[in-house]
C-alpha cells in the first residue's frame, strides 16, 4: 500500500449529484482515487456505486459536481473523453467479442494500420508484450479465440486490454463476480499488479472476501450517498457489512464491534 | 495468495485430470478451470502447431471439438460428386464439358451466396437480393439494348451497380437507423422489387423479354460474363499469375512472421498449402482447356469463372485485411462491446447491406448472361433461399461473427453440383428441390453432431 500518493488524488469527485426522473441516484458524493492504490467502491444494490462509475468513464453525464483529473477540473462527456484523459473500465460483461482472437479484441476499435491494411503483427507483438508484462501466461496462444478461454482469462484479456493503452486510472465493476475462487485468484493477482504499477485502480465489488484481499482504501455507498471512505485497515468485514446495509455504524445492535466508525463523515 | 487447489470441483466437472501437485512460480500458474482439451481444440490450429504432425492433430482436434469448419461442404462435395457421376447417363458428370457447365451455372448461386454472407456475418438476414440482383440485371441489359438507349456496357454495368447499392443502402437505413428488423424490410424488398423488375422489364419493344443475343458488341459484351472464355494460353498465364501472387503473398508472411519471432505455421505446410493451390489452378484450366464443342473448337476458361474469383478475392481482402472487415465480425460477434470500442456500428451494418446489395447486382448480371436476357419468371424468391443455404452449406453461421466469404463459394458449388446433376439425370425441378434441402439438413446435421459434447459452447450455425 502506498500511502505517500494519497494525498494528491489522482482523480477526485467532489459533490456530484445525479438523478433520474424522480430518482435521486447520486447525492452529494466526493470519491478520491489515488494512484498506486486500489479503492473498493462497496454498497447494497441500488446505492450508486454504478451509477459513479459511470460518471467517471463518461457513460452518464453528472447534473452536479466536479470531477478533477491531477487536480484539474474536467468535464467527462462521453467514453471518449474518458479514454482521452487515461480512464479505462473494465465492464462487468467484459465486453469481449468471443469470436475475434485475443489480439483482436485488445485492439478493437484501435487497430493499428499499415498503408491502411491492419498490421497484425506488430498488433501481435504489442498484445503479447503486454500480457507478458501482467503476467498472463496461462493463454495457449493469443491468436485463439476469446470464446475459447475460461473465466479467469477472459477478465486477464479485458483488464490487458485496459492496461494497454497507458492508462492511468482502470475502472472494475464486478470482476470476480463469475469467477471460480482460482480465476478470482489470478484476478486478485492481476489487479495488485496494476497497483504495483502505479496505477489507481477502482474496483466495484460486493464480495467483502476479495475486497479485503486486494483493497488499499474502501469506500461505502447507501443509497446515493458515500457514507464513509477510509483505509482499508481501519474497517473490518463486519464494519463494512454495517455501512452498507445501514449506512452507519452503531445504527443496529450488533455494531459496536469497531471504535473509530462514528467520528466518520456519516450521513 | 491462496494457492487454487487443483482438484477443485470445476476441474472435475470438466473430465480432466487434474493437474500433478507441484510447486510453481504464480506467473506460470496454471488455470485449473480451463479444460486444456477443450481450450485447445478452438484454437486454429496453423497458429500453435510447429510440425505438421502439430497441425495434423491439432485440426482432428478442432473438429471434434465442435468446428467442424468447412468439412460438412467438402464432404458434401465428395458425395454429390461420386453419387451423380455414378449414376448420370454414360458417367458425363465429371466430362471436362459438364464440370465447365457445372462452374458456369454454379456462378451465380456463388455470388449470391457472397453476397448473402455480408449481412449474416452481422447476423442480419437479406432477403431481398433475389430480386434486388435481377433488377440491377435488367437496368443494365435495358441499357445496352442497341434499339433504344443502345449505352456502352461498361457505364450500364456500373449504372445497375449503383442502382442495387442505393437499394441496399434504403434498406440498411430501415434496418439499422428505425430499427426495423431486416428480415421484414428485406421480406417486403423481396416483393417490391419483384415489382419493380416487372416494370422494368416492359419498357422498349422488346415485350417483357430484353435479350443479350445477336452480334452488336455491348449486349455481347454482357452475354459474355458467362459464356465467353478466354484463349487456352491465357487462361494458362492467368492461373500462372494467381497461384504465383497468393502463393508468394503467402510465404512471404509467414517468413516474415517466422523472422520476428511471431508464430507461424511450419514451413512444410505453406508449401503443401502452395502446392494444393496450384494443383486446384492447373486441375481447372486443363479442365476448360479440353475442347468442349461437338462441332468446331471451343476451349478456355470461361470469364465468369473470373468474376468468381475477383469477388471472392476483393471481399476476402475487404473482410480479412480492413479495420472495416474486423469491424463486421466484431458487430457480429458482440454488437455492444463493438459500440463501446467506439466503433460506428449504424455505419459498418449500413454498408453491409450496401455491399450485400451491390454484390446481389453482379450475380444478378450473371444470371442474366446465363439467360442471355431478362424476362418476367426470374425465381428470385429461389435464388434469396439458395444464397442462404449456399452460405449456411458453406459453413456460415446465421447468428452473425462466423463466416468466410469462401463459404459462399463452396456453397454456391455445392448447390450448382446439384442442379447440375438432376439436370443431367432428366429429372424435375421437384427433385432438385427436394435433394439440395436434404443437404442444406445434412450440412448442419454435421455440424451439430461434431458440436455435440464439446463445452465449448461454440456457436453453431443455425
Amino acid at each position: 500500500m502506498t500511502d505517500a500518493k494519497v494525498d494528491e488524488p489522482l482523480l477526485k469527485v467532489r459533490g456530484l449529484y445525479k438523478s433520474f426522473g424522480a430518482v435521486q441516484a447520486l447525492a452529494d458524493v466526493d470519491l478520491d482515487l489515488p494512484a498506486g492504490a486500489v479503492t473498493a467502491l462497496c454498497g447494497d444494490n441500488g446505492a450508486g456505486k454504478s451509477v459513479l462509475i459511470k460518471c467517471i468513464s463518461g457513460i452518464f453525464e453528472p447534473d452536479h459536481g466536479q470531477i478533477y483529473w491531477e487536480g484539474r477540473p474536467v468535464h467527462i462527456r462521453n467514453a471518449h473523453d474518458a479514454s482521452a484523459l487515461a480512464i479505462e473500465t473494465v465492464y462487468q460483461d467484459l465486453a469481449l467479442a468471443d469470436n475475434l482472437d485475443i489480439v483482436q479484441n485488445m485492439f478493437l476499435g484501435r487497430e493499428r494500420l499499415r498503408r491502411r491494411l491492419l498490421d497484425e503483427d506488430d498488433m501481435e507483438r504489442a498484445a503479447a508484450e503486454t500480457l507478458a508484462s501482467l503476467r498472463v501466461t496461462t493463454v495457449r496462444s493469443i491468436r485463439q479465440p476469446v470464446g475459447s478461454l475460461s473465466g479467469g482469462q477472459r477478465q486477464s484479456v479485458a483488464v490487458a486490454k485496459a492496461v494497454m493503452w497507458n492508462s492511468k486510472l482502470v475502472i472494475m465493476d464486478e470482476p470476480t463476480a463469475a469467477l471460480g475462487v482460482a480465476q478470482t485468484t489470478q484476478v486478485l493477482e492481476l489487479i495488485r499488479r496494476l497497483r504495483d504499477r502505479g496505477l489507481a485502480v477502482a474496483l466495484v465489488s460486493h464480495n467483502l472476501i476479495d475486497v479485503f484481499a486486494v483493497a488499499d482504501r474502501i469506500a461505502v455507498m447507501y443509497l446515493g450517498r458515500k457514507v464513509v471512505e477510509d483505509k482499508a485497515s481501519t474497517f473490518d468485514r463486519q464494519s463494512v457489512v454495517e455501512y452498507m446495509t445501514t449506512g452507519g455504524l452503531g445504527l443496529t445492535a450488533v455494531g459496536l464491534l469497531t471504535g473509530d466508525g462514528a467520528t466518520r463523515d456519516a450521513p | 495468495m491462496t494457492r487454487p487447489d487443483p482438484n477443485s470441483a470445476n476441474t472435475a466437472t470438466t473430465g480432466t485430470p487434474a493437474a500433478p501437485e507441484v510447486e510453481q512460480p504464480v506467473e506460470a500458474l496454471a488455470d485449473p478451470t480451463a479444460a486444456p482439451e477443450v481450450a485447445a481444440s478452438l484454437v486454429p490450429p496453423e497458429i500453435v502447431a510447429q510440425t505438421l504432425r502439430e497441425y495434423a492433430r491439432g485440426q482432428v482436434l478442432r473438429i471434434r471439438g465442435g468446428d467442424s469448419g468447412v468439412l460438412p461442404v467438402v464432404l458434401a462435395l465428395v458425395v454429390i460428386v461420386i453419387v451423380f457421376q455414378a449414376i448420370s447417363p454414360n458417367h458425363v458428370f465429371l466430362s471436362a464439358g459438364n464440370i465447365v457447365n457445372l462452374f458456369q451455372q454454379s456462378s451465380y448461386f456463388m455470388v449470391f451466396a457472397m453476397a448473402e454472407i455480408f449481412v449474416l456475418l452481422l447476423g442480419e438476414i437479406d432477403l431481398s437480393i433475389g430480386y434486388v440482383g435481377p433488377v440491377g440485371a435488367v437496368i443494365a441489359v435495358q441499357l445496352v439494348q442497341p434499339s433504344t438507349t443502345n449505352w456502352p456496357w461498361l457505364p450500364a454495368v456500373i449504372v445497375a451497380l449503383i442502382a442495387c447499392a442505393v437499394i441496399g443502402a434504403v434498406q440498411g437505413t430501415l434496418v439499422t437507423r428505425l430499427r426495423l428488423p431486416s428480415f421484414i424490410v428485406t421480406l417486403a424488398g423481396l416483393l417490391i422489387f419483384n415489382g419493380v423488375l416487372l416494370i422494368v422489364l416492359a419498357f422498349g419493344p422488346f415485350s417483357g423479354y430484353p435479350s443479350l443475343g445477336g452480334q452488336k458488341p455491348n449486349p455481347h459484351a454482357l452475354y459474355d460474363w458467362m459464356w465467353g472464355h478466354i484463349s487456352p494460353t491465357g487462361g494458362w498465364i492467368a492461373m500462372a499469375v494467381i497461384v504465383g501472387a497468393l502463393g508468394l503473398n503467402s510465404f512471404l508472411r509467414d517468413t516474415r512472421r517466422r523472422r520476428s519471432g511471431l508464430v507461424a505455421p511450419p514451413l512444410s505446410l505453406t508449401f503443401i498449402k502452395i502446392v494444393f493451390l496450384a494443383a486446384v489452378g492447373v486441375a481447372v484450366v486443363a479442365v476448360c482447356n479440353v475442347n468442349r464443342a461437338h462441332i468446331g473448337t471451343l476451349a478456355g476458361v470461361p470469364w465468369s469463372i473470373f468474376i468468381v474469383l475477383g469477388v471472392l478475392g476483393a471481399w476476402t481482402f475487404l473482410l480479412g485485411r480492413t479495420r472495416y472487415g474486423r469491424y463486421v465480425y466484431a458487430i457480429g460477434g458482440n454488437a455492444e462491446a463493438a459500440r463501446r470500442a467506439g466503433i460506428n456500428v449504424n455505419m459498418v451494418r449500413t454498408v453491409a447491406f450496401v455491399l450485400c446489395s451491390l454484390t446481389a447486382g453482379i450475380a444478378g448480371l450473371l444470371y442474366a448472361s446465363y439467360l442471355g436476357g431478362m424476362s418476367n419468371n426470374v425465381p428470385g424468391g429461389q435464388l434469396v433461399l439458395y444464397a442462404v443455404a449456399g452460405a449456411v452449406i458453406g459453413g456460415t453461421s446465421l447468428f452473425g461473427g462466423r463466416g468466410k466469404i469462401a463459404h459462399g463459394v463452396l456453397g454456391g458449388l455445392v448447390i450448382g453440383g446439384i442442379y447440375n446433376g438432376t439436370y443431367l439425370l432428366g429429372l424435375q425441378v421437384q427433385w432438385q428441390f427436394i435433394v439440395t434441402g436434404g443437404v442444406l439438413i445434412a450440412a448442419v446435421t454435421i455440424d451439430a453432431l461434431s458440436r455435440r459434447g464439446s463445452a465449448s459452447g461454440g456457436v453453431g450455425r443455425v
